[in-house]
């Protein structure tokens, strides 16, 4: 991904803040400028809002074909989790056997590294998920 | 709104087609469409191409007038449009529309991809660029990987099978067995698709289409003036459109494609037909699950029962709903900006009653379904047999 556009979003990316509306409550992550459920009455009525980082996973899967910047991962366990603030996430599951994941788990989000743009160029860091006992 | 016909169709072979450039996939097409019509091509008033990413596989933009130009018809006004995956069915329905309002009377569509310029890996990391790239490819996701956990939901809320995964990967080869343009004109067994790599679990490497080059064109014009031309007519009865969040987390239920629940609405609704009405589908079929949940949106099952269905063989070749008939993308091959048009010559050629081994037994109704990247975009056509 083009440099910019990653710096861009870069404080999403490490510290989980997303949007509120102000208008309704919902809360969403990636911010959004506009709430789809209120539009226009959302409009510059959206608050930032820090997710907690707890949730569970939704969907999972193992991946044993990857893009090239994960290759050295492979195979690795991604999955949708649903944050417990509603709103949901595609992200890696680490630190757990793939025969171990379920449906329903308890996750945490935690900043980790995610890829290089090149060996010498950019790290990308960004959020990944474990599981917890909660 | 006037009625609008299909008086012309046109297609190349699916495959690796190593000696030809995406210019002549698409002038083979166009012009076998022209041939078909009984056109000669300065009849042509309006050009639309589907095309998802030229850009990207062989570093052309622009690629409608270039078309135009190659083909011999270079003062055509032409117009490429992209909607992933959706790209072909998208053009299609622009033609339609350009027709249907009056604005133009002889519209030709063509859709074409050439994908295997490129290697396999690069090809299927551009097939993932139609991925909300900075929410889900950045992350880790695969464009297989989210149709893999949309099937693990599925599979998980339904009971859906990797068995039923696997008989809609053997259905589709077995029509494409039947069918001279496809990539994959061979049998498949049902252990042979389960036993395959996996890709992303649960999805192997059978799951998954092709990666393919081809093209695919047709001819329109008014209803009321197609019988004046050489081809013979099928009618475009109605068309649907929907849409869907991009992300596939940010979707309440992530196995229920709402763009094309949508599309098929608005589709019945105007054509005032049920999916009873339907004999045949071509369906957006890149993955296995994704033909069981078309199936499901678009009314021909309940949802949940796209599974069983497809195991009991109610879609098989005349049982319940024929549903791809040309082997679909898995087996037919997947252009994947053209898939919209190669769904429409082979509705075009059911319809007249041509399909030879896979005909449908006396279809009137066929019904085509074409969706963008994970479904944030979807496209349905109703093409009814002339009368
Ligand atoms: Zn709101």
């Amino acid at each position: 991904m083009p440099i910019p556009r990653f710096w861009r979003e870069i404080e999403q990316r490490y510290k989980g803040i997303g949007s509120r509306c102000k208008n309704c409550g919902e809360i969403y992550f990636p911010p959004r400028k506009v709430c789809p459920e209120c539009r226009r009455e959302s409009f510059q009525n959206m608050e930032e809002y820090e997710l907690e980082g707890t949730g569970e996973v939704v969907t999972y899967t193992e991946i044993h074909e990857p893009h090239q910047e994960f290759e050295m991962l492979s195979p690795y366990i991604l999955a949708i989790v649903e944050m417990d603030e509603g709103v949901r996430l595609t992200g890696h599951l680490v630190n757990v056997d793939y025969d171990e994941v379920e449906s329903g788990m308890r996750v945490e989000a935690s900043m980790r590294k995610l890829g290089e743009e090149s060996p010498k160029g950019l790290i990308y860091y960004g959020y990944k998920f474990w599981p917890i006992d909660d | 709104m006037r009625d609008v016909a299909i008086i012309g169709v046109g297609e190349t072979q699916i495959g690796e087609l190593w000696n030809k450039s995406l210019r002549e996939i698409g002038i083979e097409a166009g012009l076998k469409a022209l041939k078909d019509a009984g056109l000669e091509g300065d009849e042509v008033e309006k050009l639309y191409v589907g095309n998802m990413s030229a850009g990207k596989l062989i570093d052309q933009e622009h690629i409608a007038p270039l078309i135009a130009d190659y083909a011999g018809i270079s003062g055509v006004p032409s117009t490429r449009i992209e909607s992933g995956s959706a790209s072909g069915g998208m053009a299609l329905a622009e033609g339609y529309k350009a027709v249907a309002s009056g604005m133009e009377d002889i519209v030709v569509v063509g859709g074409a991809e050439k994908m295997t310029d490129v290697g396999e890996q690069e090809a299927k990391e551009i097939l993932s660029s139609t991925n909300d790239q900075e929410w889900e490819t950045v992350f880790g996701a695969t464009f297989e990987s989210l149709y893999a956990m949309i099937a693990r939901y599925h599979m998980e809320k339904y009971g859906t099978t990797k068995d039923q995964l696997a008989q809609v990967a053997v259905k589709n080869h077995a029509n494409a067995a039947k069918n001279p343009n496809a990539q994959y004109p061979r049998e498949t067994t049902k252990d042979f698709v389960k036993n395959a790599p996996m890709v992303a679990d649960p999805l192997g490497m059978f799951d998954c289409a092709p990666i393919s080059d081809g093209g695919a064109a047709v001819v329109l014009c008014p209803a009321e003036q197609a019988e004046s031309f050489e081809g013979d007519p099928v009618e475009i009865v109605s068309i649907g459109q929907g849409g869907d969040y991009m992300a596939v987390h940010e979707r309440k239920d992530i196995c229920t494609m709402k763009s094309t629940k949508h599309a098929a609405k608005k589709a019945y609704q105007r054509s005032k037909l049920d999916p009873e009405d339907i004999d045949f589908a071509e369906v957006h079929d890149n993955y296995t699950i994704t033909e069981i949940m078309a199936i499901e949106d678009l009314g021909f099952f309940e949802k949940g029962q796209g599974g069983p269905a497809t195991e009991k063989g109610k879609t098989e070749l005349n049982s319940e709903i024929s549903i791809n008939t040309s082997g679909g993308l898995k087996a037919k091959g997947r252009p994947v900006g053209a898939v919209g048009l190669n769904q429409a010559v082979e509705a075009v050629i059911q319809l007249r009653g041509e399909a030879g081994e896979r005909q449908v037994d006396d279809p009137e109704y066929g019904l085509l379904h074409n969706i963008g990247g994970t479904g944030a975009s979807a496209i349905v056509h109703i093409l009814r047999r002339w009368s």
